[in-house]
C-alpha cells in the first residue's frame, strides 16, 4: 500500500517535473511573447498540478491535502486571469514594448 | 523519498532559473512580467516539493503567499500599464 503510494508520488512528480521542462523549452523556442505567454502559463499550472497531484499521498492528514489543492486551484485562478491581463496588455503596447 | 523530492524541487528549480535568464535578456517588459510569474508557478512547485521532502509543513504558507503576490504583481503590472497608455492617449488627443 505504502510502496504503492510512493510509486505514484514518484511518477506523477516526475510527470510534472517534466511540464516544467517543456515549459522552459517553449519559452526558449517560441517566437513571440503571445505565445511564450501561452507556454509559460498553462504548461506550468499543468506542471504544478501533477506536483500537487503527487505530493497528496504524503500530506499527513485530510486537511493539509485540502490546503495543497486550494493552492493548486488559487494559482490556476490567478494564472488564467493574469494571462488574459498580460495578454492584453501585449496587444495595447505591442509586443516590442 | 525524501531525496527524491529534493532532486525534484532542484531540477524545478534548474528549469525556473533557466527560463528567468532567458527571459530577462529579453527587451519587452512584458516580458519581464512574465518572469514574475514564472517564479510564481515555479516557486509554488518547488516550495510545496521542499515542505513534503523536509516534512516541515510552514513551508506550505509560504507557498502560498508566493501565489497570491505573484497575482498581486501582475495586476499592479497591467493597471501602471494602462494607466500609462491612458495618459499618453489624453497627452495626444488634446494637443
Amino acid at each position: 500500500m505504502n510502496l504503492g503510494l510512493d510509486i505514484f508520488t514518484v511518477s506523477a512528480v516526475s510527470a510534472g517535473a517534466f511540464f516544467f521542462l517543456a515549459g522552459t523549452v517553449g519559452l526558449l523556442r517560441f517566437p513571440d511573447s503571445l505565445t511564450r505567454l501561452h507556454a509559460l502559463t498553462k504548461v506550468d499550472n499543468l506542471g504544478l498540478g501533477l506536483v500537487v497531484l503527487g505530493l497528496l499521498p504524503q500530506a499527513n492528514g485530510l486537511f493539509s491535502a485540502l490546503k495543497l489543492v486550494s493552492i493548486w486551484l488559487l494559482v490556476q485562478l490567478s494564472g488564467a486571469i493574469v494571462t488574459q491581463l498580460i495578454a492584453v496588455a501585449v496587444r495595447q503596447r505591442g509586443p516590442h514594448r | 523519498m525524501a531525496s527524491f523530492l529534493v532532486g525534484a524541487a532542484g531540477f524545478v528549480l534548474t528549469m525556473v532559473a533557466l527560463g528567468l535568464v532567458v527571459i530577462l535578456r529579453r527587451p519587452a517588459e512584458v516580458d519581464h512580467m512574465m518572469a514574475a510569474q514564472l517564479l510564481g508557478t515555479g516557486g509554488v512547485a518547488i516550495l510545496l516539493l521542499l515542505a513534503a521532502a523536509t516534512e516541515t509543513p510552514p513551508i506550505v504558507d509560504v507557498a502560498l503567499l508566493l501565489a497570491l503576490f505573484a497575482a498581486f504583481a501582475a495586476v499592479a503590472f497591467v493597471r501602471s500599464a494602462s494607466d500609462q497608455e491612458s495618459k499618453v492617449s489624453k497627452a495626444t488627443s488634446g494637443g
